[in-house]
């Protein structure tokens, strides 16, 4: 993967998480505070725009500038988390310019331990790390196996579809939901709806070599 | 939705403009990154410096100045402010003694804050507001919300700044008004982020939600439509239990308004929880009311009470010139 490869994944998430507008935001509505859309939004459209100045930078460096560009535009909570995550993506790609898909996983890894880090937040706390969390350990043994493409994909989105979901009966513990308590219950968290929506258009468009993109498209509605 | 809004991107940018206008002899506003500062910054104090969702107007802008705030980081509407925003009016407050954040309980502001504290290279230290009592704190949770009672740690933590109190000193004594300080909320209705354009939550016409936060989400439960005073005895019964007063102490009773809520109905029940803090054996030594820690036109209020000693007392008296705030 170059970052030929990661600027067309970053504009296919900003088409998910705009294709997926109703569904964040009557979940945020439901328990959070109702900016959570606006927020990933106003990240997602910044990081179009950045495609020509990212454009010549080795996957690392674009991955930095990426990160400290959200640190400056987002704001809310997701701000801090998902800038922390690129900036540890680039830090642990470093020079790379194609880099393998081991390397890759290790750095989605390394990227999600920094939001765990940045947000006190585990497993469990119906929370982006649900989602995330496992996708992190589960590319990293699908690479290690060398696993190919497609299959990799398509276990991803499908592991990432399921942990999404189980938000769904989990009581929060962290973020915003926490104040509700047992009102929780029954929503999903919509940061882990967010991740598993950007996880699912990664996901398709590097198995769309490969297999047919609409395999893939299965309904994410909760 | 009904707003003064020409367009939703560009309203944070008008509204902010509005301001330093308005009060051109007090303030003056950056946009590249956005923080509101002293039109005349002082040259030797430690800086103060907030920040914080907008929506929560006059809260934290309108308490920037002598007395108060050295600078303000305002986020969009509901959502925290970023790091450049911190460090730039950090750098803009600078006398060389030190910065002090002061910083409202929520996971936004708290991390967006903590990362400009570890980029920053000079002298610096936070306050962590938590003043909600609707929420319990434990150890799964993010803790207690900082809300209204945030005015009280800026007045007062503002006041010993101006007198020339070291960054160390401020810190302790923002911590000491924190932990003095107790509020719980009530909405009636519920409000609208101008980017979302509906409201944030749905309330049934004849349902309050107790220990709402300021920003409408939900708070303790949700209970049917009731007097004056059993609102009242509810917020300060969780507020009494908190803060555990001695009999005969003097106490500082804030009633703030949401921004719905017309002061008739907020005098009202200011006197209806001075008569409460009495009974319990309390003297209410000052009073503010007003719509000073908002969320938006949401109608609803919260009562804070602040546990005062000489040092407090004298904190609270003490010259402040800034927008929404002057004696």
């Amino acid at each position: 993967m170059n970052t030929t490869d990661i600027l067309s994944s970053l504009a296919a998430v900003q088409a998910a998480i705009l294709a997926h507008e109703a569904d964040i935001e009557s979940l945020d509505r439901a328990i959070g505070d109702g900016d959570h859309f606006i927020n990933v939004r106003r990240g997602a459209e910044v990081l179009v725009a950045m495609r020509d100045e990212l454009a010549p930078l080795p996957p690392g460096p674009a991955f930095g500038k990426i990160g400290m560009k959200l640190l400056s535009t987002i704001g809310g909570a997701s701000g801090p988390l998902i800038s922390s995550c690129f900036i540890a993506m680039g830090k642990a790609l470093n020079g790379a310019v194609e880099p393998s898909p081991q390397q890759l996983a290790a750095a989605f890894a390394a990227g999600v331990e920094a939001i765990k880090a940045r947000g006190k937040a585990e497993v469990g706390e119906k929370t982006m790390l649900d989602v995330l969390i496992p996708a992190a350990r589960q590319w990293q043994a699908l690479a290690d196996a060398d696993t190919p493409l497609p299959a990799l994909c398509e276990q991803l989105a499908a592991e990432a579809e399921r942990n999404m979901l189980a938000t769904r009966d989990m009581l929060a513990t962290k973020g915003r939901a926490a104040f509700l308590g047992e009102r929780a219950l029954g929503h999903i968290d919509p940061g882990a709806k967010t991740c598993q929506v950007a996880i699912n258009a990664v996901c398709a468009i590097f198995a769309a070599d490969h297999l047919n993109a609409q395999q893939l498209q299965r309904s994410t509605t909760p | 939705m009904k707003k003064f809004v020409n367009h939703v991107d560009t309203m944070l940018r008008e509204s902010l403009t509005g301001l330093v206008e308005a009060h051109a002899d007090l303030l003056k506003v950056e946009f590249e990154p956005t923080f509101v500062m002293r039109a005349r910054p002082a040259s030797t104090k430690v800086a103060l410096i907030s920040g914080g969702g907008s929506g929560h107007e006059p809260l934290h802008a309108g308490y920037v100045g002598q007395g108060m705030l050295d600078a303000a980081c305002p986020g969009q509407v509901f959502t925290s402010p970023t790091p450049d925003q911190m460090l730039a009016a950090a750098a803009a407050a600078d006398t060389g003694r030190g910065t002090l954040f002061i910083v409202k309980n929520y996971a936004g502001d708290r991390m967006n804050f903590e990362m400009a504290a570890e980029m920053m290279e000079t002298e610096h230290a936070t306050v962590l507001v938590d003043d909600d009592v609707a929420v319990e704190n434990s150890t799964h949770t993010t803790g207690r919300r900082g809300v209204a009672g945030t005015l009280m740690v800026e007045k007062m933590v503002g006041a010993a700044a101006e007198a020339g109190a070291t960054l160390t000193e401020c810190k302790a004594l923002g911590d000491r008004v924190n932990a003095a300080t107790a509020s719980m909320g009530v909405a009636f209705t519920s409000c609208t982020v101008p980017a979302a354009g509906r409201a944030t939550f749905d309330i049934g016409p004849d349902e309050i939600e107790l220990g709402v936060g300021i920003h409408g989400e939900p708070g303790r439960r949700r209970a049917p439509m009731m007097s004056a005073d059993e609102i009242t005895n509810t917020l300060l019964d969780a507020i009494l239990a908190d803060l555990k007063p001695a009999p005969g102490r003097q106490v500082l009773l804030h009633v703030n308004g949401f921004g719905g809520t017309p002061l008739v109905e907020l005098y009202l029940l200011h006197h209806v929880a001075a008569k409460r803090l009495k009974t319990a054996g309390l003297v209410v030594a000052r009073s503010l009311v007003g719509n000073y820690t908002t969320s938006l036109e949401m109608a609803g209020g919260s009562l804070t009470v602040t546990l005062l000693d000489n040092e407090l007392s004298g904190l609270w008296d003490a010259p402040v010139r800034t927008a929404a705030l002057h004696w």
